[in-house]
């Protein structure tokens, strides 16, 4: 409350008055309602709205032989695969070149600390992402985060070819 | 002589400053709160870093949940009438008033066009029972791109605003099926998604 009351003190053999009634309206509760209600709305305001993460596709070439070829040199493949696993090697494959494939995990430990080195090493690095059909969305969404963690600029999202299958087949990883 | 006795005064606060001040927050924050309305499907969206805010209207929501099923959802008040009329008229159908109002409530939804008639006559008690099938994708039925494709159209008709597009996924939604769906769209020549994410902490990465 926000009055508090008083007792009337020394009004001891005096003569008896009539109490002067308070218009004083006792505002508390009406308070209480209103922080409760503005509590309320306060936390559902800041609480729903999503946030987004940018995702620009390329635009289709009409014709591929227009399209420039990637160097081997400048390529870095992320392979996702079951049970949030995740295969990394560098250069491409082709049918004579078996580049050497590594495991990896999505902490900040893992493909990140390779991600951030192959930077250095080379800043024109194109990373080619490859999700497996059996990864799921969650991987990707971890691994576009990574992308934007380390500032890569230049990154695809890539359908899996057979010879990836079999190179994460045969490397027993 | 009598002692001289200070004058008590109550010691009571004056709270309508205070009172006029909270009820002009409640009612700032209750007019400009949107109300998260109810999705059709649980959709546990994984986290990210991007600390990009989804826009307030002209979204086209898509959602993926984690049984390959796909959901259309649509954010444009005043172009959503003209969206049912446009796909009224694609698939030669017709909707009643009444199933007109319902659709402008519905959130998200995610049955085949022709199934939508009877979805939209239903209490929103007995829609929340009925389990929806997802919309088709299949490249023989492939709604999707045309319930996209006409809200834009409806969207530029009736506000002349680009419309976004944004992917609402589960964790466990499978890759295939949101790959799928992007390349449905980039087929029509939409390279540009916003894939709906919960906000993450951005970590220090040292160079």
């Amino acid at each position: 409350m926000a009055e508090i009351q008083q007792s009337s003190g020394g009004d001891k053999g005096g003569k008896k008055r009539a109490k002067k009634m308070s218009t004083r309206i006792d505002m508390t509760p009406m308070v209480d309602l209103a922080f409760l209600l503005l509590t309320f709305f306060i936390l559902t305001a800041s609480f729903n709205k999503p946030n987004v993460m940018q995702l620009t596709m390329p635009v289709k070439e009409k014709n591929p032989e227009e399209q420039t070829v990637l160097k081997a040199s400048d390529a870095f493949t992320i392979l996702m695969s079951e049970n949030d696993k995740l295969y990394y090697y560098e250069g491409l494959l082709d049918k004579d070149v078996k580049p050497e494939l590594k495991l990896s995990n999505y902490s900040a430990d893992g493909i990140r600390k390779v991600l951030l080195a192959r930077q250095r090493q080379n800043p024109k690095t194109v990373i080619l992402i490859k999700p497996d059909d059996k990864s799921n969305y969650k991987n990707m969404v971890d691994i576009l985060d990574e992308m934007n963690i380390t500032n890569q600029t230049k990154y695809a999202l890539v359908d899996v070819s057979k010879a990836d299958e079999e190179l994460i087949k045969s490397s027993g990883l | 002589m009598p002692k001289v006795k200070p004058h008590r005064t109550n010691p009571s606060l004056d709270m309508t400053p205070m009172v006029d001040l909270a009820f002009l927050l409640v009612t700032f924050f209750m007019l400009t709160t949107k109300f998260a309305a109810e999705e059709v499907v649980v959709v546990d969206t994984p986290s990210s870093t991007s600390d990009i805010k989804l826009p307030e209207s002209n979204i086209i929501r898509l959602l993926v949940d984690k049984d390959k099923r796909v959901f259309f959802g649509f954010e444009s008040d005043k172009a959503k009438g003209l969206l049912l009329d446009k796909i009224a008229a694609k698939y030669s159908l017709s909707f009643d008033a009444k199933q007109k109002k319902n659709f402008g409530n519905l959130n998200s939804f995610g049955v085949p066009v022709q199934q939508l008639g009877s979805l939209l006559s239903m209490s929103t008690e007995q829609r929340k029972k009925v389990t929806q099938g997802g919309i088709p994708i299949d490249s023989l039925n492939n709604q999707l791109i045309d319930w996209v494709m006409e809200a834009r159209k409806a969207n530029q008709e009736a506000i002349a605003k680009p419309t976004f597009i944004a992917i609402k996924g589960d964790n466990n939604a499978d890759v295939a099926t949101v790959k799928k769906v992007i390349q449905i769209l980039q087929d029509k020549n939409i390279n540009r998604f916003n894939l709906i994410t919960d906000l993450e902490n951005k970590p220090v990465v040292s160079r």
